[in-house]
C-alpha cells in the first residue's frame, strides 16, 4: 500500500522557516513531522567570537592564561550541551487510531525523546490561544481525560512546543487529526 | 474498531504454523504469544492451552494461522489452513502470511459470525504491531493505586488499555518454559525457543534463599526476644536506652532485617521494591562500616584518637573557664551585678573542675573502651555514627548541665517577675478560673512584693546573659549531633535499589507504556 507524503513550508511565530511533512500511512495512521532550521554558521561564529573577545579582554586585564583555556572549555561544553539538550531539530506527531498518539522530539545531537499517550486517555485535540510574552499565539494541544471520569479534562499536553508554528500550519494538522479522532469516536470500545 | 494484532518479533522468521495467544475483546486486540508448528495433534494443542489457561488465569486460544512460504499461497496449503479454521474455531480468525526473502506481509481477519443487519460495514483492516517479547515480559508495569471499591481478587479491572497486553505476556510464563530441545509433543516457537534463558547465579541464589532466610529469621527472632526482656524496663536501663541513639538505630536495623528475611513472599511490586531497597541499604551500610573499620584500625589510629581525646577535653574545659571569667568581669561592656555574678561564676567553675577530674580519672581506660566500641562499626556505618553522636553527648554533658541550671534559674526568675508584676498592678492569677482577676492586697504584702519585684528586675540582665550564653553553647552541640543524625537518616532511607534500577533497567519501573518504535 503506498503512503501519501507531501511537504510544505510554513513559518513559525518569529518568522523563521519551518517545513511540515505529512505522511498518510493508512486511513487510520498519520504522521506529521515539523522540522525547524538548523543551527546556522553565522550565529555560531558570532557567539564564539563574542565569548573569546571577552575572554581576551579579561586576560589583558588580569594576565592569567587560565581565563583563555576556561573560555575554550566553556565554549565547547556549552555548544555540546546546547546541541544535546536545547536545540530541537524535528518534532513528530504520530497518530494511530485506537492505539494512541506518540510525540517525538529529535535534538541536533541525535538524541530522541518520545512520549506516548494511549487512546483511552485522549479526549480531544484542539487549537488553543495563549499569551506568550507580548504576543498572543495559537498552539495545538491534546486534552487528556481520566478513563474513570470521561467528562472531565485531567491534563493539557501542548504539541510542537519548540517549533511554535503559526495558525495555518496548525489548521492542517488539526484537520487531519480530527478526521482520525472522528473515526475513533464513531466506533467506540464496547 | 480496528483489529490490532500484536506479533512477537522473534516469530517473524519461523516456519508456518498456528498462532496461539489471547484475544482481548474490549480493545479488539489479538496478542500472539507463540507459533505451533506442523505436525501437531489438535487434542494435544488444546490440552496445552488448557494447562496454560489454568496457570495464568487468562483465556488462551488458537487465534489463526501463520504462513511463511516460498511464493504466493499454494492452493493445497490454502485449503489446509482453512480446514484448520474449522477445527479450532475462533472468531475472528487471523491469517498472517509472509513471503520468504521479502518484506511483504499480508494480514486478513475473517469473521465467521453472520451479521444480522444487512448494512453493517465491511470488515475492518488489521493493524499489525510488533513487540519485543523479552522486553515486554521483563517490564513490570507498576499501576497506580487501585480504586478502593475494587476487590483484591478482581484482577481484570486493574489491567486497562495497553497494560492488559503487558499483563498477558507476563502472566503466560508457563508457555515459554518449553524450548525446541524438549521432547514435548507440541513444538512451539517463542522468544525462548532457542533455549530457556536463565542465569546460574540467580538460580542458585533462589535455591539457597529459602534455607538462608529461615536460618537468619530464627536468629533474628531470638535476638528480638532477648530485646524484649522485662529486665530492660527497670528504671536506670530504660532511661539510658531512651537517651542513647545507638540503641534506637540498632532496633531500627533489627526491624528492617527481620522484614527482609521474613519467610513470606512479597505481595506486590511495591513491597518487593521496599524489601530490595532495605537489603541493598543494609549491605552498603555494612560495606562502608567495614571500610571505616579497616581505616580506623590501621596505623594505630585508635591510639592516636584516644591520645588526642583527653587534651581535647582539657582544652574545651579551659575555654569554658575563660568564658566564665569573661562573664564574671564586664562582658561586652555590660555592667553586671557583682555578687550574683561571682556566685554563679564560681558555681559553674567548680562544676568544670569536677568534670576535668572525672575525665582524668577515666583517661587510662579510654583507649581500651574506644578500641572495643570501634569494633561495632562492622555492624554498619550508621551504628558507628550513632555511637559517635552518643560519645559527643557524653563528653559535652557538662555543657548540658550548665544549660539546665541556667534555664532553671531564668525560668524561676521569669515566673517570679510575672507574678510580682501582677501584684504591682493589683491583680492575681486565679488558678480555678485560669485567668487574671483583680485582688486587694494588704499593705505589707504590697510592700514586700514591690521590694522583691525591684530586686528581681535588677538581677535580670545577669541571669539572662548566663542563660543566653549557655543556650548558644548547647545549640552548637545539638547542631553537631543533628548533622550526624541527618547523615544517618540519609543512609538509612536512600532507595539505592530503585536508583540503580532506574539507571540500568528503566523499563522495570514504568507505570504506563512510554514509547512505540
Amino acid at each position: 500500500m503506498e503512503d501519501a507524503e507531501d511537504e510544505r513550508s510554513f513559518s513559525d511565530i518569529r518568522g523563521g522557516r519551518l517545513s511540515l511533512r505529512c505522511r498518510d500511512y493508512s486511513p487510520y495512521c498519520r504522521e506529521f513531522g515539523l522540522s525547524s532550521a538548523r543551527l546556522s554558521l553565522r550565529t555560531l561564529t558570532a557567539v564564539t567570537c563574542a565569548v573569546w573577545l571577552t575572554a581576551y579582554g579579561l586576560f589583558t586585564l588580569c594576565e592569567n592564561s587560565m581565563v583563555l583555556s576556561s573560555a575554550i572549555f566553556i565554549t565547547l561544553l556549552g555548544l555540546l550541551g546546547y546541541l544535546h539538550f536545547v536545540k530541537i531539530d524535528q518534532e513528530t506527531l504520530l497518530i494511530i487510531d485506537s492505539l494512541g498518539i506518540q510525540m517525538t522530539s529529535s535534538y541536533a545531537s541525535g538524541k530522541e525523546s518520545t512520549t506516548f499517550i494511549e487512546m483511552d486517555k485522549v479526549k480531544d485535540v484542539i487549537i488553543n490561544e495563549a499569551i506568550y510574552m507580548q504576543k498572543v499565539i495559537y498552539y495545538l494541544c491534546i486534552l487528556l481525560k481520566d478513563p474513570m471520569e470521561p467528562h472531565e479534562v485531567s491534563q493539557v499536553v501542548p504539541v510542537f512546543q519548540s517549533a511554535k508554528p503559526r495558525l495555518d500550519c496548525l489548521i492542517e494538522v488539526y484537520r487531519s487529526c480530527q478526521e482520525i479522532l472522528a473515526h475513533q469516536k464513531a466506533t467506540p470500545s464496547p | 474498531m480496528v483489529l490490532k494484532a500484536f506479533f512477537p518479533t522473534c516469530c517473524a522468521s519461523v516456519d508456518s504454523g498456528l498462532l496461539v495467544g489471547r484475544w482481548v475483546p474490549e480493545q479488539s486486540a489479538a496478542v500472539v504469544l507463540a507459533v505451533v508448528h506442523f505436525p501437531f495433534i489438535p487434542i494435544q494443542v488444546k490440552e496445552l492451552l488448557a494447562q496454560v489457561q489454568q496457570a495464568s488465569q487468562l483465556g488462551m486460544a488458537v487465534l489463526g494461522t501463520w504462513c511463511h512460504c516460498q511464493q504466493e499461497l499454494e492452493e493445497s496449503l490454502g485449503h489446509f489452513l482453512e480446514g484448520l479454521g474449522t477445527i479450532f474455531s475462533h472468531d475472528p480468525w487471523l491469517q498472517l502470511c509472509r513471503e520468504k526473502g521479502t518484506r511483504c506481509w499480508s494480514c486478513k481477519a475473517i469473521y465467521h459470525q453472520v451479521s444480522s443487519s444487512p448494512d453493517t460495514p465491511s470488515e475492518d483492516q488489521v493493524m499489525l504491531i510488533f513487540y519485543d517479547q523479552r522486553k515486554v515480559l521483563l517490564s513490570w508495569l507498576h499501576p497506580p493505586m487501585t480504586v478502593p471499591n475494587c476487590q483484591a481478587g478482581d484482577v481484570t479491572a486493574s489491567a486497562r488499555g495497553l497494560a492488559a497486553i503487558f499483563d498477558t505476556v507476563s502472566r503466560s510464563k508457563m508457555l515459554f518454559h518449553s524450548d525446541r530441545f524438549d521432547e514435548s509433543p507440541v513444538r512451539l516457537s517463542h522468544w525462548q525457543s532457542e533455549g530457556v534463558e536463565a542465569s546460574i547465579l540467580v538460580e542458585l541464589a533462589k535455591w539457597a534463599s529459602g534455607p538462608v532466610c529461615l536460618l537468619v529469621a530464627s536468629m533474628l527472632s531470638i535476638i528480638s526476644a532477648a530485646g524484649t526482656w522485662r529486665l530492660w524496663n527497670l528504671w536506670p536501663l530504660s532511661f539510658i536506652r531512651s537517651k542513647l541513639s545507638a540503641c534506637e538505630q540498632l532496633r531500627h536495623r533489627l526491624e528492617q532485617l527481620s522484614l527482609v528475611f521474613s519467610t513470606q513472599k512479597a505481595q506486590s511490586p511495591t513491597q518487593l521494591m521496599r524489601k530490595a531497597n532495605m537489603l541493598v541499604s543494609v549491605l552498603v551500610d555494612v560495606a562502608l562500616g567495614l571500610l571505616l573499620l579497616s581505616w580506623l584500625y590501621s596505623n594505630d589510629r585508635i591510639g592516636q584518637l584516644a591520645n588526642a581525646l583527653i587534651p581535647g577535653a582539657d582544652r574545651v574545659a579551659e575555654e569554658l573557664q575563660h568564658l566564665l571569667q569573661w562573664l564574671m568581669g564586664a562582658p561586652a561592656g555590660l555592667k553586671m551585678n557583682r555578687a550574683l555574678d561571682q556566685v554563679l561564676g564560681r558555681f559553674f567553675l567548680y562544676h568544670i573542675h569536677l568534670w576535668i577530674s572525672y575525665i582524668h580519672l577515666m583517661s587510662p581506660f579510654i583507649e581500651h573502651i574506644l578500641w572495643h566500641v570501634g569494633l561495632s562499626a562492622c555492624l554498619g556505618l550508621t551504628i558507628a555514627l550513632s555511637i559517635l553522636s552518643d560519645i559527643i553527648a557524653l563528653l559535652t554533658f557538662h555543657i548540658y548541665c550548665f544549660y539546665v541550671y541556667g534555664a532553671r534559674l531564668y525560668c524561676l526568675k521569669i515566673y517570679g517577675l510575672s507574678s510580682l508584676w501582677r501584684l504591682f498592678r493589683g491583680k492575681k492569677w486565679n488558678v480555678l478560673r485560669q485567668r487574671v482577676d483583680s485582688c486587694s492586697y494588704d499593705l505589707d504584702q504590697l510592700f514586700i512584693g514591690t521590694l522583691l519585684f525591684t530586686i528581681l528586675i535588677f538581677l535580670l540582665p545577669t541571669t539572662a546573659l548566663y542563660y543566653l550564653v549557655f543556650t548558644l553553647l548547647r545549640l552548637l552541640v545539638v547542631t553537631v549531633q543533628g548533622l550526624i543524625h541527618l547523615l544517618m537518616d540519609f543512609i538509612n532511607s536512600l532507595p539505592l535499589y530503585s536508583l540503580g534500577l532506574r539507571l540500568c533497567r528503566p523499563y522495570r519501573l514504568a507505570d504506563k507504556p512510554t514509547a512505540l518504535q
